[in-house]
């Protein structure tokens, strides 16, 4: 198959950036969407050109690290599945395919197509956690936890931080990715107990780190690559609402 | 010269873990917030460590290749983790695990750790679930379990498909707590370079900023390893693309000795390769076997029929299908240890009864297990396994079954450990995959999750506290000491010469030849002539590398040509002692399948009265021949016996 790409490069984090145009010939249709850049990366550093930077690990759709916001959508036009996971045969045979990094101020670029996600460690140590230390823990059978419980909180532990969210919302949000972990807690009777404190100090950390309002429009959703449901979001709102008019005033 | 002491505590198999705890050095509150430790990764074993020794007060520094700790590469198992509980009530007991994932290892590993991590295995899953790991449930509100390879119980539990994600996002979110606390730095992207030693202790590390290249000096009274496993000399493996095995092999070079390089482990159940562009292999989580049959066409000419795509394998009746797992081996049928498995892979395909079009591939079956359970239970058990496998090779594994072949999958070797987890060098520990510890010739599957996180949250924070009780009046390092000046002087200059090659062949065209040169080799079958040939190889591409790898860029800048280049740099290295380590071993045992030792049925032949040692190589210079020690492995508590599955 033979491809037109036309890449965002951006040398450094201060650096204005643009469009440039490649062709690609002979690629197979088995090859995956990174195999394809690793062929112009190949190609461009036998021409003497600096390779295009990009992010990604595991490439089994599982590290949350690959980021490329294909002709218009977060992890390109396949749903339920992160851009490693994508092939070239997704791809009309001749098409010209536009790739972008996540845009996000909560997400600045740091050269090409890599972006900075650290905004997300940051929300999680406000609160993203169930305060036990090591070797406290009681017999793990000793909680018996409904089935559809750990199922719920199964769905949402599914995330995987990758931003495409924020990335996709009009307003770059981090309500998805927060309820997500908010949710994963709330209904688990281990997560409750620190529930009030969780959700207030999580959504506080997110406000003070640029991510915009939810304004309900469910991008979100529909380009997360593991298909968490904005019903997180409803449950964190209920919980924030929870913990703010029965809170005291003063944390002990 | 190394001393070898495993420092094995005396005493029954039972008591010595406790003895040690209750015999150990302390140190006082007041002391920990005045000691510096320096781990290297963020997976299960370096985040949990993180965690657990926040918690108690050291003041630790966390490094990772990844902007988050959360992407390291424990984040993609799949399956599950092992432990002794016993919840189905089905005969399980430590001592079952102790004795099972010694068998499994093929009697190569250290009977007084794996006793301890079968002991601990129960104690994490309790931690998990305290942390809010979203462990699979029965009705009940009772904890599931499914079986692994290599058991006749089931004590596997898992996440769905994702036990690794689940268990490193709860390591991770203890070790989040601990650095909101304060107790816990975390430096994002740094690849640690070299271990700087002072007065022969680790003392710090050299590390590499990725986004800007800027090079780094950390200090601190003790150094863990626990960078993962080197399955990425082979190119191709299941092994994320950024895991490697740099770290490791830099200790080396600063006299950490290295245990049983070529103890590789090869998992039956991944998708094959179809192309030469190829970057990595999918493993389709050994849970499958629970429910899937494995075959391949009794008849050569159905076999040569489905490579030309003549035939499809659901035309072909039950009677023409050769389940030659449950042929050879009836008592664990598909569920034979994952060694077992891949060497009989291979051998049907070798004799042309493979599938797929190029013949490497067997089928892996859910149609019995569909018509038993429904569709919709299958998919509830592997549904994400089954996307997978659907987004790879475009074929729909509900209908048609699976097509699997064995990849390189995880490192049994690693590090030299003693029972402490201290290396060779005084002062650095190595943890998880990047030790050699207990896994013997052979690791089961569910073990890897449970290894990293009894180092990480039960042992490490034991052992480590008794190396450093006596140091607390050991100041903090200054990163100023000549030290640290001569390895960065080292460093630097190891990047200069890379980037000055100028060459006209990029990095990965070295890498996939010397994977190509280990998988034919040192791969899944080796024989003396092809080890000496693999050893010939490796040095010619070595020799190449350096006269001919091109590396654009500026190296203080993002550089990933660079930063693989230091590790193809390194692989080489590493695949040449691999592969002295497997000419060495004239025995077959685990993951080393020799192919002058076998028995008139075709299974590893070991041969215990004289390799029942770990092989522990010592780096002797840029040049020189390594030097092997052997630390004998004393069977105590268990009879050593001929590995049978039948
Ligand atoms: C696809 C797959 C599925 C698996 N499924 C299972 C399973 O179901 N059950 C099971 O028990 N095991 C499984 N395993 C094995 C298991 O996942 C690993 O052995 C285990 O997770 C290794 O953990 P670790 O903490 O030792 O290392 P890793 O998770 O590999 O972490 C290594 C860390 O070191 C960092 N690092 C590496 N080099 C450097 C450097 N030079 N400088 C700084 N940082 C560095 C990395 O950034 C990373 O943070 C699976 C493995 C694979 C590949
Ligand atoms: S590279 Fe890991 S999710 Fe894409």
């Amino acid at each position: 198959m033979n491809f037109t790409l036309k890449i965002w490069r951006q040398e450094n984090p201060n650096a204005k950036g643009g469009f440039e145009t490649y062709q690609l010939s002979d690629i197979s249709a088995d090859a995956s969407f990174l195999e394809m850049l690793d062929i112009l990366n190949e190609q461009l550093v036998m021409e003497g050109k600096v390779p295009v930077a990009f992010d990604h690990d595991c490439r089994e759709g599982i590290c949350g690290t690959c980021s490329l916001y294909i002709n218009g959508r977060p992890h390109g036009p396949d749903s339920g599945i992160t851009v490693c996971q994508m092939h070239m045969r997704n791809f009309k045979d001749g098409s010209t395919i536009t790739i972008e990094p996540w845009r996000a101020r909560a997400f600045p670029v740091i050269k090409d197509l890599m972006v900075d996600r650290q905004a997300f460690e940051k929300i999680i140590m406000a609160g993203g956690y169930i305060s036990v230390n090591t070797g406290n823990a009681i017999d793990a059978n000793s909680i018996p936890i409904p089935k559809q419980a750990a199922e719920t909180a199964m769905d949402a532990a599914a995330c995987i931080g990758c931003g495409a969210c924020v990335a996709a919302c009009k307003n770059a949000s981090a309500m998805l990715f927060v309820s997500a972990k908010v949710s994963q807690f709330a209904v688990l009777p281990q997560g409750k107990i620190e529930a009030k404190r969780r959700v207030k100090n999580m959504v506080s950390r997110m406000d003070e780190l640029g991510f915009g309002n939810c304004t309900n429009t469910y991008a979100c959703e529909a380009e997360c690559p593991k298909n968490i449901s904005v019903s997180h979001i409803a449950r964190m709102n209920r919980e924030f609402f929870i913990s703010k008019v029965t809170s005291p005033k003063k944390e002990v | 010269m190394i001393k070898l002491d495993p420092k094995v505590p005396d005493g029954p198999l039972a008591e010595k873990w406790n003895k040690y705890k209750s015999s150990q050095d302390l140190v006082n509150p007041a002391n920990k917030r005045k000691l510096d430790i320096i781990i290297v990764g963020t997976g299960l074993a370096g985040a949990s460590a993180a965690a657990s020794l926040g918690e108690m007060g050291f003041k630790v520094k966390v490094f990772g290749i990844h902007e988050s700790p959360r992407r390291a590469h424990s984040i993609a198992a799949q399956g599950g983790i092992n432990a002794a509980k016993n919840y189905p009530n089905d005969g399980d007991s430590i001592y079952r695990l102790f004795y099972d994932t010694v068998k499994g290892g093929d009697y190569r590993s250290r009977e007084a750790n794996v006793y301890r991590l079968a002991e601990v295995s129960n104690n994490i899953i309790d931690q998990c679930v305290a942390q809010g790991v979203p462990f699979a449930r029965e009705y009940g509100g009772m904890l599931a379990n499914r079986s692994f390879g290599g058991a006749l119980v089931s004590r596997t539990f898992y996440a769905r498909g994702q036990t690794g994600q689940q268990l490193l996002l709860g390591a991770y979110s203890a070790f989040m707590k601990e650095i909101n606390r304060g107790n816990v730095t975390f430096y994002p992207k740094r690849e640690m370079l070299d271990l700087v030693m002072i007065d022969g202790k680790a003392r710090g590390i050299i590390t590499r900023e990725l986004n800007t290249g800027k090079i780094e000096r950390h200090s601190a009274h003790a150094v863990v390893i626990a960078t993962g496993g080197y399955g990425n000399v082979f190119f191709l493996s299941t092994n994320a693309m950024n895991s490697n095995g740099s770290a490791v092999w830099q200790c080396y070079k600063r006299g950490a000795a290295f245990a049983n390089p070529c103890f590789t482990q090869i998992h039956p159940t991944c998708i094959p390769v179809h192309g030469e562009y190829q970057s990595k292999l999918t493993l389709m989580s050994e849970s499958l076997r629970n429910d899937g049959r494995i075959w391949v066409p009794k008849k050569k000419e159905d076999a040569q029929r489905i490579q030309k795509g003549e035939l499809k394998p659901t035309e072909i009746p039950e009677e023409d299908r050769d389940y030659y797992l449950e042929r050879r081996y009836p008592a664990f049928g598909n569920l034979v240890p994952r060694d077992v498995a891949s060497r009989a892979a291979k051998e049907r395909c070798d004799a042309g009864y493979g599938v797929g079009n190029t013949g490497l591939a067997v089928y892996l079956d859910f149609a019995d297990a569909i018509k038993r359970l429904g569709k919709s239970v299958i998919e509830a058990r592997y549904g994400n396994l089954f996307q997978m496998y659907e987004k790879i090779v475009d074929d729909n594994p509900y209908e048609t079954p699976m097509m699997i072949y064995p990849a390189v999958h995880y490192t049994m070797g690693g590090t030299w450990v003693d029972y402490e987890l201290q290396t060779t060098i005084p002062g650095l520990f190595a943890t998880g995959e990047a030790n050699f510890s207990d896994h013997g010739a052979n690791r089961l599957g569910a073990s890897a999750l449970m290894q990293g996180l009894s180092d990480g949250y039960f042992v490490l924070p034991y052992t480590l506290q008794n190396y450093l009780a006596d140091q607390i009046n050991v100041p903090r390092f200054s990163t100023d000491l000549p030290e640290f000046d001569t390895v960065e002087k080292d460093v630097k200059s190891r990047i200069d010469k890379i980037m000055n090659v100028k060459g006209d062949k990029t990095v990965d065209t070295f890498h996939r030849r010397l994977g190509h040169v280990m998988w034919d080799y040192v791969g899944m079958g080796r024989n003396e002539e092809g080890i000496r040939k693999a050893l010939s190889e490796i040095k010619e591409i070595k020799e190449d590398f350096w006269k001919n790898v091109r590396i654009p860029g500026h190296p203080e800048d993002v550089n990933l040509e660079l930063e693989k280049a230091l590790r193809v740099a390194d692989y080489l290295e590493l695949g040449e002692l691999m592969a002295l380590d497997a000419l060495d071993r004239k025995e077959s045992c685990g993951g080393h399948f020799r192919e002058e030792y076998q028995t008139p049925e075709g299974e590893a032949l070991r041969n215990d009265k004289d390799y029942t040692f770990v092989s522990v190589w010592e780096y002797k210079g840029d040049g020189e021949a390594p030097a092997l020690h052997k630390e004998p492995l004393n069977f105590e508590f268990i009879e050593v016996k001929q590995r049978s599955y039948k």
